[in-house]
């Protein structure tokens, strides 16, 4: 018998892996020097669900993403200064959490994968 | 492809990216309003005709939703719409005022009588509005259908509208009021034993006052901290009351908070910040924080307890939002 291939947000735990890492995702990103002063005048309130989305998306699970919407989302923070180091920290930070939570390495360099893969429309290029 | 607004016999053109409230207030139609964020809900308008944007709805209560109710500072039309303002009666309450009393200096209790028990958990806002159409938002610091009147603590600034309208009304005077709106309220969801903390600065106690009570009258067995933050000694109010709550609930601690304060006097000298942070219980996972009152404290503080450990999805808070008059560009 066939035992199908779970998918990557199948085995990461699905929603609720994203209901978890959020927290202590987010957490890392406004204690990291590098990445904070981007959150500085973020509403935490409307920011948890966006980061929500985004590990949902990064997790290789549904959703509404589009590159358009990453240019427009981002091209603010382009204008103070955004660029690869900063993409580089939050994909790291993203890393971090998850081997927290006992992801596996190869998971970690999938996601990573998935992440990187919208660094040249968040980075508005 | 800028859109179209009808207005009783009128018609205006939006200015691409303009609201409908700064649409029809640039045309010198008056529409109430008071935070223009989509929060207050005094600029609630009835769509005849169009499409209502989805953002113009968000956090409505369903029964407006249903009723093509949509608030005009949030609404950017996406193509012609035709509006008019809702008909009072259909959604507003008739109140009158049947109690006033100083709580300190400038802190005014008020009292209001409706028709029928009004029915909103404590925590949440209401909008008064008066018959020239000022409208302004409080947090409800009771719970009225049980009570049989809504009790409000109102501020009262030296160029405050509706609080020298307040100020002045006599009892028996009448106001409608819309709502209620806001998601910081008290919830025992099946148990009661996990820590409350409540923290608010200025009026920002009535809100809490209304959900330490709820959760008293609940039967909550975990412990309950709350923490009132003032500027000087003469801007705490209530406090006996909560002295002598704690002393009723053994569950209860009550520490106010005063900025410019001195030590030994029975409350905490210094910033609230810095008080609700030294005492984070060890539960951070079940822990609730509540937090009300002005925006600098309750964005800073709703940062500082997440840091600390507080999960996002226990941190409950409502911060009070100016009024802004509307910019009217030539």
């Amino acid at each position: 018998m066939n035992v199908p291939v779970k998918s990557l947000f199948d085995r990461l735990g699905g929603a609720n892996a994203v209901n978890t890492a959020v927290d202590i995702f987010y957490r890392k990103v406004l204690s990291d020097d590098r990445v904070a002063p981007f959150f500085d005048n973020v509403d935490m309130d409307r920011q948890i669900p966006k980061q929500k989305a985004f590990l949902t998306m990064a997790f290789g699970g549904p959703n509404n993403y589009t590159g358009l919407d990453m240019r427009k989302g981002h091209k603010h923070l382009v204008a103070r200064g955004l660029n690869d180091s900063h993409v580089d920290a939050i994909i790291e930070l993203l890393g971090k959490t998850l081997k927290e939570l006992g992801v596996p390495d190869s998971d970690i360099a999938e996601v990573a994968a998935i992440a990187n893969s919208v660094r040249n429309d968040v980075l508005d290029r | 492809m800028s859109a179209h607004i009808g207005y009783g016999n009128a018609q205006f053109e939006a200015r691409s990216d303009e609201s409908v409230l700064d649409c029809l207030t640039r045309n010198g139609v008056s529409v109430p309003h008071a935070c223009r964020s989509g929060v207050c809900q005094s600029c609630l308008m009835h769509a005849d005709e169009g499409q209502i944007p989805e953002a113009a709805q968000k956090d409505l209560q369903p029964a407006y939703k249903k009723q093509d109710m949509f608030l005009a500072c949030q609404c950017r039309p996406e193509g012609d719409m035709r509006v008019s303002l809702p008909e009072h009666g259909l959604l507003d309450i008739h109140a009158i005022v049947s109690a006033k009393e100083m709580l300190n200096h400038n802190v005014m209790r008020v009292r209001l009588l409706t028709p029928t028990p009004y029915e909103c958990e404590p925590g949440q806002y209401i909008t008064l509005l008066n018959a020239d159409g000022l409208a302004r938002s409080y947090s409800v610091a009771n719970n009225p259908d049980a009570d049989h009147f809504i009790e409000l603590h109102v501020r009262l600034f030296k160029d405050g509208a509706m609080s020298a309208f307040l100020a002045g009304a006599n009892l028996g005077d009448s106001l409608i009021v819309r709502g209620p709106a806001g998601k910081c309220f008290y919830v025992a969801e099946g148990q009661r034993d996990y820590p409350l903390m409540l923290a608010g600065t200025g009026t920002g106690l009535a809100p809490l006052y209304g959900i330490l009570r709820a959760a008293l009258a609940q039967g909550h067995t975990g412990p309950i901290h709350l923490f009132h933050g003032v500027i000087s000694e003469g801007d705490l109010y209530l406090d006996r009351a909560l002295q002598d709550l704690a002393a009723q609930h053994s569950n209860l601690l009550y520490t106010p908070c005063v900025l410019n304060g001195t030590d030994g006097k029975g409350y905490f000298a210094g910033e609230i910040e810095t008080a609700v942070m030294t005492a984070v219980p060890a539960e951070k996972d079940s822990a609730r924080l509540f937090l009300c009152g002005a925006p600098e404290f309750v964005n800073g503080m709703r940062r500082k307890a997440f840091l600390a450990g507080l999960s996002s999805k226990h941190i409950f808070a409502d911060p009070f939002l100016p009024a802004k008059p509307v910019a009217i560009a030539a």
